[in-house]
């Protein structure tokens, strides 16, 4: 048992350290677009995981994950962008005075957003939370438009339809890596113990997890709570990554999104969240070419927006029809059970 | 002072009385059994008692505590445990899972232990799978600790919702038809499994059951439920015996 423990801890520690290697050679040799990509998947990972734990792992359809990324890229784009920038940006209504000096580093900005956030999805969860099934996605998605609205409207704090422009670009592939990989980690920590147990026997049997002593309330408040602190941070890393936000983008189609990837990956399965982020990355990209000019040789196709989404729907259409549990199912994948597969089947190869 | 007390519960769902001044002591280390036809308000009285419903009038005193209409969660944590007349495990999880759930309720390291694997947590981790495998042990169900519970053939499922709710440390342990579709050699183990819990665990049990060999067997008193009225009480000889039982059951000859 000690012996699989520090295995597993020094395999840990030994795809970390590749992982960066990689990320470092990909700094080195990627241009500025690709390297954007690859951001956008380590992004993805902390939404789609943020996603998962209500919807996967606890069995709360909730769909406010565009309204938490919503107030987390706000409270970092304030907290980060200088002086000059916020009085540059806010020419038709001057910011309230009291944020205009405010200015901390990346690291609090990104903190303070998760804690933000973290604390709008508990005041928005203590009440809704009483809801079930349908009417807790409704109530969660009317939530997303709320704060959507409220951001257009908040003229001295938000600047508005306007947005913010001129972001300092902090999010680099270390920051938005690091992070997810700290998710990663915290993540299936919690989702292996006792409470990941607990959450998971709530999405399983309401009345028999009450009938085991779960206290239902606390418990889907602390899964809501973390899930809105994860969202608050994504959005606040894709904030200082594109470095321009309006409360446009925050709608309820950033939401579809990333549900997107985690039907994909598959409701429940840490793997599965991490896999698909990246895929759909990369898609998201790839996919851009179907919207511009093809030349087939007999005929040209002219370019047509928008064609990337129909592509995405097809594939979603495809997945829930051929894969129904996405990917991963509720399956997860790690180096040390691939290794002791790997062994066992030798085994029985030498053996037969 | 009896361990649970129940006193003239009454339970109505619109215009229907599903129980009515429902009465009932539990002494210690008793096993009591709860009979009667279908539709009797057998399950209702129990989910009144654990807390699913909550009685239009009357009082449930458990260890000298109101608990009358209290969270479920809240009574499970004050010692009474249950398992559910349809088997509700949680399917998708392991047979070790589903009792270390059953061990939650008594953690005292935070989420954020847990989620940064701190000493105090990891410890508190470790003694509860101890304890979970000393249970499975017990109830002979640790060669599938790994299965999901799902899986398991339906006798092994029943025994694992038992094992599941004693991981609550209960004093007294409801259970809902526990030999519902046992076959007689199924029943003959699960009475030698309920006795052997109740001295093991010094249990306190309440049980519906219709398999009248298992019922007749174990338990020491028994109460007869009809339309939600108490019919009879008494040992399983006076329950035989008693004319009113025999017609709620048979239904009552009619001269023509």
């Amino acid at each position: 048992m000690e012996l699989h423990n520090k295995k597993k801890t020094l395999l840990t520690i030994g795809s970390i350290v590749l992982l960066f290697i990689v990320l470092t050679w990909m700094q080195r040799n990627f241009d500025g677009y690709k390297i954007r990509i690859v951001n956008l998947c380590a992004i993805n990972i902390i939404l789609a995981l943020s996603l998962n734990l209500t919807n996967g792992f606890t069995g709360l359809f909730s769909l406010g994950t565009a309204g938490f990324m919503a107030i987390g890229a706000y409270t970092s784009a304030i907290l980060t962008m200088s002086r000059e920038v916020k009085e540059m940006n806010f020419f038709m209504t001057p910011m309230s005075p009291a944020l205009l000096n405010i200015n901390t580093s990346f690291f609090v900005a990104l903190l303070l957003a998760g804690l933000f956030a973290g604390v709008a999805g508990y005041l928005i969860g203590s009440p809704v939370l009483k809801l079930r099934g349908d009417y807790l996605a409704i109530a969660t998605l009317g939530f997303g438009e709320i704060i959507s609205v409220i951001f257009t409207n908040l003229q001295t704090i938000t600047n508005g339809a306007l947005g913010l422009k001129g972001l300092p670009e902090y999010t680099n592939i270390y920051w938005s890596w690091a992070i997810a990989v700290l998710v990663i980690l915290g993540f299936s920590n919690l989702m292996n113990s006792s409470y990941g147990s607990a959450l998971k026997s709530i999405r399983e049997d309401e009345t028999a997890a009450q009938a085991m002593g779960i206290n239902l309330y606390s418990h889907k408040i602390l899964a809501f709570t973390i899930s809105a602190f994860l969202a608050g941070i994504g959005g606040a890393l894709l904030a200082n990554l594109l470095s321009t936000i309006d409360p446009t983008m925050f709608r309820f189609f950033y939401t579809y999104q990333v549900l997107l990837i985690v039907v994909l990956g598959g409701m429940g399965s840490i793997t599965g969240s991490v896999v698909s982020g990246c895929i759909m990355a990369v898609l998201m990209e790839a996919l851009r070419s179907v919207e511009s000019t093809l030349d087939l040789g007999f005929m040209i196709l002219p370019g047509i927006p928008g064609m990337r989404m129909v592509i995405f729907s097809i594939i979603l259409v495809s997945v829930v029809l051929f894969l129904p549990n996405g990917i991963m199912g509720e399956k997860e994948l790690s180096l040390m059970n691939i290794l002791s597969k790997r062994r066992s089947g030798a085994n029985e190869s030498t053996r037969g | 002072m009896s361990l649970l007390e129940v006193n003239n519960i009454t339970i109505k769902f619109g215009g229907l009385t599903a129980v009515s001044d429902f009465n009932l002591k539990l002494e210690k280390k008793e096993i009591v059994g709860l009979i009667g036809p279908n539709g009797a308000g057998k399950t209702t009285a129990f989910n009144a008692i654990t807390g699913i419903y909550k009685p239009n009038s009357g009082t449930v005193v458990f260890d000298g505590i109101d608990i009358t209409g209290i969270l479920p969660d809240k009574i499970t944590k004050l010692g009474i445990g249950r398992t559910f007349q349809n088997i509700r495990l949680f399917q998708n999880l392991s047979v070790l899972q589903n009792v270390m759930v059953g061990h939650h309720l008594r953690i005292k390291s935070s989420f954020i232990s847990a989620t940064l694997r701190m000493p105090g947590y990891v410890k508190e981790e470790k003694a509860m799978e101890e304890e979970t495998r000393e249970l499975l042990k017990r109830v002979g169900l640790i060669g599938l600790a790994y299965e999901k519970a799902g899986s398991l053939p339906y006798g092994q499922q029943r025994r694992l919702e038992i094992a599941r709710a004693l991981a609550t440390h209960p004093k007294v342990l409801l259970l809902d038809e526990p030999a519902a579709g046992m076959n007689p050699q199924e029943a003959n183990e699960l009475m030698n499994f309920i006795q052997q819990i109740r001295d093991t665990f010094d249990l306190t049990i309440l049980m519906i059951e219709h398999h009248m060999a298992v019922v007749m067997g174990i338990c020491e008193r028994i109460l007869v439920l009809d339309h939600g009225i108490t019919i009879a009480e008494g040992n399983p000889e006076q329950i035989r015996g008693n004319q009113r039982v025999v017609e709620a059951y048979l239904g009552v000859e009619e001269d023509a």
